[in-house]
């Protein structure tokens, strides 16, 4: 029989919305510890220089000045995803972030004096900015500690991936159209309310470092951290105070974090760390910049027939985590709609630019943005609908892609067909436009990793679960919350499972000498993997108790019910708390405590590439349609149509707000969002310059949920949060290319782009399209 | 370094307060490092993103742009003014929490403020705000978490049933 869900499906507020609403949720920024000293960090002045020479003295000799630390003066490991990347730079710098010196001083004011005092003789080099350039042979190696010449034939390869599947030649010659084009992707970044910030308690008396920091991967971060600073991980506590947005950035652990713990370790005191906005641009990570050079093709009757990339990211000059999406973006290439056949190639190429990292949708909207362009393209060319061609396409359940994901289930036509039929799509997108503002219409789709990812060597997360004498139930989970509601989504799902109300669930989920382990907030995972893992402890729970209430009731136990606070049977009733009261008190005396790891039964990939990687897949697809003032060149965001394959809506508000936050970066990256670089150095590190949306550029947004209930999640959940921003920069595109018939290659589609495209395409009328 | 403290007397969420500060102390420092008040969030430090925001006489500010020595014989209210141990949460926070309008809530407190002032505003001149003038009025504060459907959802509910 299928249990009528009384919580799940319903939405709940945010759990801990209260302490965040009223200013009393502490944040990296407000914690304060007797006797702490400010850190800052002193960045190169040159993009790309060697150093000659480091004076700290007429700093050291600043009042209020208790510590300076440089290269020499500390013996650590390298970092980074390829450990490649100094924590200190003592011999040469290789981007605008690099980190020279660090100063721990009793006030702000006296360490910022104190770098201003620091005297650092560089000789200047020429860098290289291009990847392009730096793949030459004459180039200079960039990243000293690289390994490419050794592993990828290129001193100045830091990452590379292939993988094919399919008959690629045999494809091309039944192709009717085969349509190739470059994309230029722009370097964005996260914009996290709160800047970088970390906390570092080192006590002297023995010897363990306590760190407050906003990490997404508390486990994988006490690793690494405990790696650089030659310690034993587990003289590391991790404690993660309220985290004012992550998106991804927080997925490494980056130089300011151990810099912070090596002051702290030096002095014996507390050092707070906090970037200020213009450090959090120049500092802080980025998606990847990408150039992609893409061809596809289709038969006479629109079905594909493969797909040949070549992508090269620009690595910057360190290599973060954020060198691994091609992980991701090989899927949308070989299995977003049916793949005959698919080669791939990928390339992270040292720069003397700012090393990029990871951001929510990890590859997969620079992946998308190029695929539904080039889709458009070939249904323009062979004279069908753009509808029509992604539907004869769609993926379907059962099938096994290429790269051997197994869709056990999938929304991906449903959702298509939603949001067609939602925005009247065959309707609006044959009406002509004239006169200054032109409307259009674009789709575009996404598939992503639904039940997390397995790249890491385990993609689980422990519970533990403690049912106290009053009957309150401590939910003590691995994974992390970073905003995006995870511990709402855990204690409805307490509630539902053991009728225990909302009021009494509290649930623990920052500290790592506490909570068990757990891979980190990515993949979109942590309803699917945390909330697995829970209804696992739940199990066990339940066991438990079952098997004491049917003693006190004397009755069997299948048949009991779990609501409001009661085990209920048939006739017979009994209190929650009572049953765990007289677990302890009774004999043999034990405490309603469990716990449980849950590993998704996704495989691993092969050294090709090949497996099914996740426990389940979410599929999307969007509509957007723009209004373009000709005039000016601004697009407006008229309305956005979003049909998403969650498996099963867990809790609809939390859902709501994931959708319509992802659509905001989305649009911002399609639209008016982009790190302009010079020579290395950022132009625009400030809001002023870097534009985000506001309240009054938000579309309307029409979310339409498709529940496939796939038995992997819970409830039959996937994971959500990634993809509401993964296809609307390509639907965004597509759509202003119908609104004025130019074709657009790059992004942000701002006003000059357009304008200047649009003011081309009047000078050489009659010709048919231009190029951007 | 060297400034010459300046004498300045103000309310600060009902009381009255003391104080000498350096002529380019900012209110966000004040309020933050001095009165330890912590709900006050640093977002940008530049003005642009409204996390500091607090109601200075009524009007909503960006604390961090504001100079302390102004707010001498003024009245001020952070984000902990809004609460008491009778009312330890404003109607505006419960709508904001009912409309799901706070992800990670660093943006918050000042959207909360900043439509308590909107909404003030409003009740002065007797009218209550369309959905356009209520975007509007949020136009200062930057959120990256939600896409802000969900505060402009909040902030209208609150305007439209609390007003007049």
């Amino acid at each position: 029989m299928v249990k009528k869900l009384k919580i799940i499906g319903k939405s709940s507020p945010k759990l801990d919305g209260k302490e965040r609403v009223s200013g009393k949720a502490v944040y990296g920024h407000d914690i304060m510890l007797p006797n702490m000293l400010y850190g800052m960090i002193l960045r190169s002045q040159y993009p790309c220089a060697r150093i000659k020479s480091i004076d700290c003295s007429e700093a050291l000799a600043l009042d209020g000045v208790e510590c300076i630390l440089t290269a020499k003066d500390v013996d650590v490991n390298r970092i980074g995803f390829k450990r490649d990347h100094p924590v200190f730079k003592g011999e040469t710098v290789n981007c605008q972030r690099d980190e020279i010196a660090a100063v721990a001083a009793t006030s702000r004011e006296t360490a910022r004096q104190a770098l201003n005092l620091i005297k650092v003789d560089y000789e200047v080099m020429e860098g290289v900015f291009d990847p392009f350039e730096a793949m030459k042979d004459d180039a200079r190696q960039i990243n000293l500690h690289g390994k490419g010449a050794e592993m990828f034939g290129n001193k100045n390869v830091a990452e590379s991936f292939n993988y094919s599947h399919g008959e690629l030649e045999e494809q091309k010659k039944r192709s009717k159209v085969i349509v190739t084009r470059r994309y230029q992707l722009p370097r964005v970044t996260h914009c996290c309310l709160a800047t970088s910030n970390i906390t570092a308690d080192y006590s002297v008396l023995d010897g363990r470092l306590t760190l407050y920091a906003s990490t997404q991967v508390p486990f994988l971060y006490q690793r690494d951290m405990a790696h650089t600073l030659k310690m034993d991980p587990s003289m590391i506590r991790v404690i993660q105070p309220i985290i004012g947005g992550g998106f991804g950035s927080k997925l490494d652990m980056y130089p300011f974090e151990p810099i912070c713990a090596l002051l702290s370790i030096k002095t014996g005191k507390t050092v707070q760390l906090l970037y200020d906005r213009e450090e959090e641009f120049i500092a802080s990570p980025t998606r990847q910049p990408m150039i992609i050079d893409l061809t596809t093709g289709a038969d006479s009757a629109g079905k594909f027939t493969f797909r040949e990339v070549n992508i090269t990211m620009d690595n910057g000059a360190y290599t973060s985590w954020g060198a691994t999406t091609p992980f991701v973006m090989m899927q949308t290439y070989s299995s977003l709609y049916q793949v005959p056949a698919c080669r791939f190639q990928a390339k992270a190429i040292y720069t003397n630019n700012p090393f990029a990292g990871s951001f929510r949708g990890y590859g997969n909207p620079q992946a998308t943005f190029s695929v539904e362009r080039n889709i458009d393209l070939m249904a323009e060319e062979l004279g069908i609908g753009k509808d029509e061609i992604r539907l004869i396409n769609a993926n379907y359940p059962g099938e096994v892609t290429g790269q051997g994901l197994h869709y056990k289930t999938c929304g991906a036509k449903p959702a298509l067909e939603k949001v067609l039929e939602t925005s009247h799509y065959s309707k609006e997108s044959k009406e002509k436009q004239s006169g200054r503002y032109r409307r259009g219409l674009g789709i575009a789709s996404m598939l992503h990793v639904g039940g997390g990812a397995k790249i890491y060597r385990s993609d689980g997360c422990g519970t533990r679960l403690k049912l106290d004498h009053y009957g309150y139930l401590t939910i003590t989970t691995g994974s992390s919350e970073i905003g995006q509601g995870s511990e709402t989504v855990l204690a409805m799902i307490a509630c539902e499972e053991l009728g225990i109300p909302m009021e009494r669930i509290n649930v623990i989920n920052t500290d790592t000498d506490v909570k068990p382990w757990d891979v980190g907030v990515h993949a979109s995972r942590t309803s699917f993997v945390a909330g697995n893992s829970l209804l696992g402890a739940i199990r066990l729970l339940k066991e438990k108790l079952n098997d004491k209430a049917s003693k006190l009731l004397d009755c069997e136990s299948e048949d009991f019910i779990y609501e409001e606070g009661f085990i209920k049977a048939t006739q017979k009733e009994i209190k929650i708390d009572k049953v765990a009261r007289e677990m302890h008190f009774g004999s043999p005396n034990e405490l309603c405590v469990v716990d449980y790891f849950y590993e998704p039964e996704s495989s691993f990939q092969d050294k090709n590439f090949m497996g099914d990687v996740s426990g389940n897949y979410a599929f999307a697809s969007q509509v957007a349609e723009v209004e373009v003032d000709t005039y000016t060149g601004n697009v407006n965001v008229l309305n956005v149509y979003v049909s998403q394959d969650v498996g099963r809506v867990l809790n609809p508000v939390g859902l709501q707000g994931q959708i319509e936050g992802g659509l905001a970066i989305g649009i911002g990256y399609a639209l008016t969002e982009e790190m302009i670089y010079k020579e290395g150095r950022l132009q625009n590190p400030s809001f002023h310059e870097y534009k985000l949306l506001t309240a009054v550029d938000m579309p309307d947004i029409h979310f339409y949920p498709i529940e496939t209930l796939d038995e992997a999640g819970p409830y039959g959940s996937k994971g959500a949060g990634e993809a509401p921003l993964i296809p609307s920069a390509a639907a965004i595109a597509n759509a202003v290319s119908d609104a004025l018939g130019i074709e657009f290659r790059s992004l942000p589609l701002n006003p000059e782009k357009v304008l200047k495209a649009w003011s081309e395409k009047k000078q050489h009328e009659p010709a048919n399209s231009q190029k951007v | 370094m060297n400034e010459k403290l300046v004498p300045i007397s103000f309310t600060i969420n009902g009381e009255k307060l003391t104080k000498q500060v350096r002529p380019s102390l900012l209110l966000i420092d004040l309020i933050r490092d001095e009165l330890n008040l912590k709900g006050t969030k640093p977002g940008c430090l530049e003005g642009e993103c409204g996390a500091c925001t607090v109601l200075v006489n009524g009007s909503a500010i960006n604390s961090c742009l504001f100079p302390a020595v102004n707010i001498h014989g003024k009245e001020i209210i952070t984000i902990e003014g809004l609460s008491t141990v009778e009312n330890p949460l404003h109607p505006i926070q419960y709508k904001m929490l009912e409309h799901g309008a706070v992800q990670c809530g660093f943006c918050s407190c000042g959207i909360v403020l900043s439509t308590k002032a909107f909404s003030d505003e409003c009740k002065l001149e007797g009218k209550i705000p369309t959905r356009q003038e209520v975007k509007k009025s949020l136009e200062g504060h930057l959120c990256r978490c939600t896409g802000y459907v969900k505060i402009i959802d909040a902030a209208e509910d609150y305007l439209t049933h609390s007003s007049v």
